[in-house]
């Protein structure tokens, strides 16, 4: 009878709109592009995502349970991260670079900041970028998919910068029968899995758009054709950085211009990574300089507040 | 006040690196490694007890409008005689440290112990003061090398601490590493303190 005096703070009116649904969400979104890891890069796939995920989740429990507080493993946004890090490796990396690296984007990258929602930067992108500077060899050892055997060899993106090898042709890259990061490949079932997102208002078009669309207009330059174009937006890690990564709730902008500023930023520097620099890609790096800028761009976009005083 | 207080507050209590966050430059830039940093850390307290004697000395004729300039010629003395005796005496650390003795002479912690300390204190607490600070850094900046080093090349001055088949994590040894060390230590650093506060 007491508690029914009692008037909460808001929300009053609740949506069963939850972390753990749009997580869930974004797993089912991810599910596609997995199944066709493993059909391209075997059992290798299943192990580094098994790997990356456990450890996600065993640090995440460890953290809060070390700085006394709620454990939150059950809004699955660790599951989330464990398998995009694990989708931003190659294949062949040993057992132990998915479980340093989960653990370095739970820790360093969400936890010590004070968890979901308080994290500057996209941990999962953090715990690449940690593995990619430690073990560089490692970290860009690909190999062939639906492996004759694991030879070594280039990413398309590396064949367009340095070699003149031969470049796949561009069915492959649809389909993600390419070298590169176990989840990147596939461009097809990633636009799906985006499209998704979309419809279940996960995401919105904004940022993955006007990241795309930065990157098609400037490659349509500098490559002077539409296959050059066609190569850099399904080759590398565009796709799965502009739909699931650049679009994390809490290191990218909150305003609507605020994320169409973000998208085309993320698309210059992703562009100007790959051709002005020595590196063949650069969507993760892009993402984490945009990441970083987010609280800037907000500043700078949020809208009047009604009623306020003109400074 | 006693001597040992002096100390204790150098080493621990204010510590320049884990409590002061004096001095970041130095010491995010040369601790890739424990002997880097220590040599830092010795160089930096050599400079410290040579200012505070002379500024402790000089603190009645200097005019209080010109103390600045004043301090900073008296360490930009000592550093150019550190950096010489090094040069001569230890030139590999002095090749591995380069740009970064001579910047000693900007390193906010000498012109802050001058100013806040040895210009107002007798010359006997003023060395007693530097001792303190200058280990407090050197320590702080032994433990981040031997951190950063252990982890981004598997050794402790230049032993070999994990072999075999441990890939030494490079970003350790690289900028982002010295920020990440120093961040956890000192929230560690915090944790403890405030455990025995508490």
């Amino acid at each position: 009878m007491e508690n029914r005096l009692i008037a909460s703070s808001s929300p009053h009116i609740r949506s069963d709109e939850t972390v753990s649904r749009i997580m869930l969400d974004v797993i089912i979104a991810l599910i596609p592009a997995f199944i066709a890891s493993v059909y391209y890069f075997g059992l290798a796939s299943v192990k580094i995502t098994i790997l990356s995920v456990l450890t996600a989740v065993i640090a995440e429990v460890a953290c809060q349970k070390a700085m006394k507080r709620p454990v939150t493993i059950r809004d699955l946004s660790a599951v989330v991260t464990g398998i995009l890090l694990a989708f931003n490796l190659p294949p062949s990396v040993p057992w132990w670079i998915p479980i340093v690296g989960s653990a370095f984007a739970i820790i360093i990258g969400k936890q010590v900041f004070g968890g979901i929602g308080h994290n500057f930067i996209n941990p999962a992108l953090a715990g690449r970028a940690m593995l990619a500077t430690s073990w560089p060899v490692i970290m860009t050892n690909w190999v062939n998919p639906a492996g004759v055997d694991a030879v070594s060899t280039a990413t398309p993106l590396a064949i367009m910068k340095e070699t003149t090898a031969s470049l796949p042709p561009l069915s492959d890259l649809f389909l993600g029968r390419i070298p590169g990061c176990l989840g990147e490949t596939s461009a097809i079932l990633l636009i799906i899995g985006g499209i998704y997102l979309v419809y279940r208002g996960v995401i919105t078009w904004r940022i993955p758009v006007a990241y795309i669309g930065t990157v098609a207009v400037i490659s349509l330059i500098t490559e002077g054709s539409i296959t050059g174009m066609t190569y850099h937006l399904f080759a590398g890690g565009l796709m799965l950085g502009a739909i699931y990564m650049a679009t994390d709730y809490s290191s990218s902008p909150v305003t609507p211009k605020g994320k169409i500023i973000y998208g085309i930023g993320a698309g210059l520097v992703t562009m100007l990574i790959r051709k002005a620099s020595t590196l063949p890609e650069g969507v993760s790096y892009s993402i984490l300089l945009m990441n970083v800028a987010a609280p800037l761009i907000d500043k700078y976009t949020s809208p009047k507040v009604f009623g306020g005083v003109k400074k | 006040m006693n001597g040992f207080k002096y100390l204790k507050n150098g080493l621990i209590n204010e510590n320049p690196t884990f409590v002061q966050l004096l001095g970041m430059c130095p010491t995010l830039a040369v601790t890739t490694s424990a002997e880097n940093g220590m040599g830092m850390g010795l160089a930096t307290t050599a400079v410290l007890i040579g200012s505070n004697i002379a500024i402790s000395l000089l603190r009645k004729v200097i005019p209080d409008k010109i103390r600045i300039p004043a301090f900073v010629v008296v360490i930009a003395t000592f550093v150019t005689i550190i950096d010489m005796f090094m040069h001569a005496y230890a030139l590999d650390l002095y090749k591995s440290l380069g740009l970064f003795i001579p910047l000693i002479v900007v390193n906010c912690l000498i012109l802050g112990r001058a100013e806040a300390f040895a210009s107002k204190n007798s010359v006997g607490a003023s060395i007693l003061d530097a001792i303190g600070m200058g280990l407090g850094f050197t320590i702080a900046l032994t433990i981040l090398g031997s951190v950063r080093e252990l982890i981004g090349a598997g050794s402790i001055f230049g032993y070999t601490i994990i072999g075999g088949a441990y890939k030494p994590a490079l970003i350790m040894i690289l900028p982002p590493g010295a920020f990440i060390a120093l961040g956890l230590l000192i929230g560690l650093v915090n944790y403890i303190s405030r455990k025995k506060a508490a």
